[in-house]
């Protein structure tokens, strides 16, 4: 390896180190605000705490998708490899934040409302957002063709295109049949806001770290698959 | 199930989410790794 | 011109070989008539509660129908190797597209068609509302997921399990639109409230995909 490489390599490393510290310390600084530090909410009492797990979550995965997206878009014109690994990742860290935020909503909403799921809007529309990327991962994973990375860069512009029509018709459906919101209502304590920003740094130095495990993992992977086909040709000719 | 139960479920599920993920990553890693140093050889 | 002269053509190809093959068509209608049958079978409402069910339950029969009728949209271009030569010409692959989703229209449409006056019987529908109305729905909601389903079917043709992965593709992207379908159905046969902004989400539906898919096509094409 030449020494510039090497010297990239560990700046990187050390990169990835800081992060990782950076991350650990948002995050059980953002715990300890969640739990103990924020004031308890009148109405819902200490459950509410769930919010400051649940909304940064759902913003992560939203950034996340719109990186999906802008890297799509980017393939789609420049056909480059790094804007396909990037598409690919966003799209699984984002998956994997989503799944959070659905699991963490009815949860929330079970003692707060008596019911596990509602039609709200931003949850509705999370749940689409997950299928739409669930089906995203699936044709990555099933696809046969060379050509993998355009299909499925196509497919995430048509989830884009999708979403605000999504929107629209929840919200349409919504103000037809209004049912309990699962959120805080609009005016929010500057103390709460304050913690939802910490626990939102906090997800958001996760979800990269997060996103460069998985992008270092696709580089070795791709390396890895060149490899093999090769010695699989070598092989044949021996 | 009294409601701090459900904020305790909350946020070991998140964890929880967060966990799986990041043993799917580890694992795959170390499985490349092995692939590599056969590859190598 | 000569776009549309490519797009009747393959049309009418499509047509004529579909109605030489009668057994394809036949087995579908039988199909659609079966899941009409189950249906009311499962669910078996008073006259007024059919109103309020009727529109998910008539469009989700349709979703099946045409799910099954968008399977087999590229099975003959397929067994013939169509899809290599037309890459290799230099024929443009809309027209290809819009040959192919306009059959796909028409056939989902004789389903629609046949499986309607059956549910109407099962389920004593009568429209409280302005019944005309329900025929923009029917083409606007129709053709929503025919256009993406055609293109999605061209999607699926080079993945494992093709047959699944384009319901797969499919609904979650037509949740909108199957949003809008329902929703305008049911106000209708209901004559509560107005289809109105339902019948505005579906044309911006269609218009939308009708457009991404024709820029998009050649891409898929062109994938093997």
């Amino acid at each position: 390896m030449s020494w510039r490489r090497k010297d990239v390599a560990r700046r990187m490393k050390r990169g990835f180190t800081i992060l990782a510290i950076v991350t650990a310390v948002l995050l059980s600084f953002g715990l300890y605000e969640a739990l103990i530090a924020a004031p308890t909410e009148r109405t819902m009492g200490d459950v509410q705490r769930i919010f400051y797990y649940h909304v940064p979550s759902a913003w992560t995965a939203f950034l996340l998708f719109l990186i999906n997206f802008v890297g799509s878009i980017v393939y789609l014109i420049r056909r480059d490899e790094k804007s396909d690994i990037l598409a690919l990742v966003s799209a699984e860290v984002g998956v994997v934040f989503c799944t959070v935020v659905l699991v963490t909503g009815p949860i929330w909403a079970r003692p707060v409302w008596g019911i596990w799921w509602t039609w709200d809007l931003r949850l509705t529309l999370t749940l689409v957002l997950w299928l739409i990327y669930v089906s995203y991962l699936t044709l990555r994973r099933f696809s046969t063709s060379s050509q993998t990375p355009m299909l499925a860069a196509v497919l995430a512009v048509f989830g884009a295109l999708d979403i605000p029509l999504v929107y629209f018709s929840i919200w349409f459906f919504r103000t037809q049949h209004p049912s309990p919101v699962i959120g805080n209502g609009g005016s929010l304590d500057p103390r709460m806001a304050h913690v939802l920003l910490i626990n939102w740094a906090a997800f958001l130095c996760l979800a990269w770290l997060m996103c460069w495990t998985r992008y270092r993992l696709e580089v070795l992977k791709r390396e890895v698959e060149e490899e093999q086909a090769l010695e699989s040709i070598l092989e044949g000719t021996r | 199930m009294n409601s701090m139960h459900y904020l305790y479920a909350a946020y070991i599920a998140t964890w929880a989410i967060h966990g799986v993920y990041l043993t799917i990553l580890v694992r795959k890693y170390s499985q490349i790794r092995r692939e590599m140093e056969r590859l190598k050889k | 011109m000569r776009f549309f002269a490519i797009t009747r053509a393959t049309l009418a190809k499509d047509v004529r070989l579909e109605w030489r093959s009668k057994d394809a068509i036949n087995a579908m209608l039988f199909f659609s008539l079966l899941v009409v049958v189950i249906f009311s079978f499962a669910f078996d409402p008073t006259a007024e509660e059919s109103r309020r069910i009727a529109g998910g339950l008539v469009w989700v029969a349709f979703l099946f129908a045409a799910i099954v009728a968008l399977n087999q949209t590229w099975a003959r271009e397929l067994r013939n190797q169509v899809l290599d030569a037309y890459r290799v010409s230099p024929a443009p692959a809309n027209p290809l597209f819009l040959a192919k989703a306009f059959g796909n229209f028409i056939f989902v449409s004789v389903l629609e068609a046949l499986m309607t006056p059956l549910f109407i019987v099962f389920y004593k529908l009568r429209a409280l509302g302005s019944a005309w109305e329900l025929l923009p729905i029917a083409v606007l909601g129709t053709w929503a997921l025919v256009v993406n389903g055609t293109f999605f079917a061209a999607m699926s043709l080079r993945t494992r399990s093709r047959e699944i992965m384009l319901p797969l593709l499919l609904f979650p992207l037509s949740i909108p639109a199957l949003l809008g379908m329902v929703n305008a159905t049911t106000a209708i046969l209901t004559g509560e409230e107005s289809a109105r902004f339902w019948i505005a989400l579906l044309v911006a539906y269609d218009v939308v995909f009708t457009v991404a898919c024709l820029l998009l096509f050649e891409v898929v094409l062109e994938a093997e």
